[in-house]
């Protein structure tokens, strides 16, 4: 592999008995760009998702971040290195407040939180970092809201301040769009561009407007396997895309 | 604008929660001090083991969502160990309860080290099954003389200087020790390691996707736990001067979840309360005898149907604060 590619899978396989749910996936993700991932339902994408994360272990293939085989590490052990995702269902902490959320990932900074014998006063040099990264996705005004009562972009975007706390190098967003209203979507949208400098992201996402946006690199999945890849032109322009996933209505 | 408005909002709400925090502590100790003149201070003593045990298993299922239905093997083995050290090694009260303390500690890593990665009721049951084999254990290990228990434990002088015989000191000495625990285990809450335990039981998945391996962080909690039920049961050896199979029983186990919901799950003052009035029914109601069994059942029923949130949680969802 190159020093270009921060995540490269070579036949990356996950079966649930006969079921085949990702068959021989092979991905090169590019430092520094966005790629998306797309397909339609069940054609694996989360499940690839969750096997590079580690929360699913593969039936065969490897997984190289940083030239270096995760095939066999933990998931906190795979975030530790710099690989972050988020969920598809929006992952806050619903009884804590915003600042406390993102607070929760700044603690990573001081290593193990083992020390269950010091006040949590310890953590207030933390705060003013956690509130910077509140700013930077419009959520200043609601740092001491509980994260449960907050609106759903909201609560998406207070995810993506608690992932870029970690300062993670590649990003794993699924589906970050997922379920938001027009006015969100270019906001996040606006976001995530923001925070790819400097860093990787792959996302599976559903709208395609976004992709179509956002990302350089796009490999389209159907029924597990890997269909094309390529930018956004390339991809809209096969025909078995057109076929498999888009239909006649975006030709 | 909005960003100051939330804030002073914010701070308004620590201090109120401060404020009510002070007072709920300060009724609490006015209480202790009072209680052994109006009630038989016996009674009072039993209740605040029962308190700190309740408050033990609170750090789990409030504050991790972990519910173990076998919590009764760490307060029954503390107590046996401490009733065997003081009794047949000799050892001053304080050494003896630490013998105790140790004895669930390590019990509770073992148990948590084969359990901990089951979630759910599947980690409940797990528990329930380790706490039988202890039940069992407790039975037939020579020891604990099985039926009969051990009887007749000294009291002794603690540290060689107070003589924990005189019902004064011994009162103190358990009010003491009731206060140490139950404050240990606020701050264990209050601190970063705190913090991680709450977001674990909001989305574990998320805190692992952030890079803690969650399973040790539930392992120290439940380690943590079991040292504490320890201590109250240790103590409750102390004070009863015996330790008996009752104390490592499932009914047992299961009072404990009892007081913690009565009272108010993931609420400082929550359990204790539930601990007082559990043993406040029993024995207050003995003349009942095996109805006690029934009220308690009834009144388990009317907690889940009617307040969910417990005593002390109701009260503090009103007041909007967090005791």
């Amino acid at each position: 592999m190159s020093d270009d590619d921060i995540l490269v899978t070579e036949g990356l396989t996950k079966s649930f008995g006969d079921f085949r749910a990702v068959s021989d996936v092979s991905l090169r993700i590019k430092r520094g760009a966005i790629h998306a991932l797309i397909g339609p339902n069940g054609a694996g994408k989360t499940t690839c998702f969750n096997m590079l994360t580690k929360f699913v272990a593969p039936s065969a293939g490897t997984i190289t971040f940083n030239g270096r085989d995760i095939t066999r590490l933990r998931p906190a052990d795979v975030a530790r290195l710099g690989l972050v995702r988020s969920f598809q269902i929006s992952a806050v902490f619903p009884h804590l407040n915003a600042l406390e959320n993102v607070r929760i990932a700044l603690q990573r900074s001081r290593g193990d939180s083992f020390d269950f014998w010091r006040s949590k006063a310890a953590l207030k040099p933390l705060n003013a970092r956690a509130l910077e990264l509140l700013d930077s996705v419009g959520l200043t005004s609601f740092a001491y809201a509980t994260a449960g009562e907050i609106s759903y972009g909201r609560k998406r975007a207070l995810e993506l301040a608690t992932t870029l706390a970690v300062d993670p190098e590649l990003m794993l967003l699924d589906e970050p769009m997922a379920g938001m209203g027009h006015e969100d979507i270019d906001r996040i949208a606006e976001l995530i561009r923001r925070v790819s400098a400097n860093r990787t992201i792959l996302m599976v996402e559903h709208n395609l407007q976004v992709v179509a946006n956002l990302s350089h690199r796009i490999t389209v999945l159907t029924r597990g396997r890997v269909l094309a890849e390529g930018d956004y032109r390339t991809v809209s322009e096969n025909p078995e895309v057109r076929e498999a996933y888009m239909g006649a209505g975006h030709a | 604008m909005t960003a100051t408005v939330e804030a002073a909002s914010a701070r308004d709400f620590t201090e109120r929660n401060r404020k009510a925090n002070w007072i709920a502590f300060a009724t609490m100790v006015a209480l202790i001090a009072v209680a052994p003149f109006v009630a038989y201070p016996f009674f009072v003593m039993q209740a605040l083991c029962f308190a700190l045990f309740a408050c033990a298993f609170n750090l789990l299922i409030g504050y991790v969502n972990l519910l173990s239905l076998g919590h009764a093997m760490f307060l029954g083995l503390a107590s046996y160990c401490c009733a065997h050290a003081a009794k047949v090694w000799g050892f001053e009260p304080v050494s003896a309860i630490a013998v105790g303390v140790l004895a669930a500690t390590v019990l509770g890593f073992a148990v948590g080290a084969l359990a901990i990665r089951s979630f759910g009721i599947y980690f409940a049951m797990i528990t329930l099954a380790f706490a039988q084999m202890v039940y069992f254990f407790s039975v037939e290990a020579p020891f604990t003389h099985g039926e009969d228990g051990i009887q007749g434990v000294p009291q002794g002088k603690a540290l060689g200087l107070v003589d924990l015989s005189n019902p004064w000191a011994l009162y103190v000495f358990v009010a003491l020790v009731f206060l140490f625990g139950f404050l240990a285990i606020e701050r264990i809450v209050q601190s970063p390691f705190g913090e991680i335990l709450k977001a674990i039981r909001e989305n574990e998945p998320r805190v692992i996707s952030l890079g803690y391996r969650a399973t040790l962080y539930k392992l120290a909690a439940f380690t943590l736990s079991a040292g504490f039920a320890g201590l109250a049961g240790a103590t409750k050896a102390i004070v009863a001067q015996n330790a008996s199979l009752t104390d490592v029983s499932l009914s047992t186990s299961s009072e404990v979840v009892l007081m913690t919901l009565v009272g108010g799950m993931g609420t400082f003052y929550g359990p204790a309360l539930g601990a007082l009035i559990v043993i406040a029914m029993q024995n207050y109601l003995a003349q009942f005898g095996e109805w006690v069994t029934v009220i308690q059942g009834a009144v388990f029923v009317a907690c889940v149907l009617a307040f969910r949130r417990g005593i002390v949680g109701e009260l503090a969802a009103r007041a909007k604060v967090s005791l």
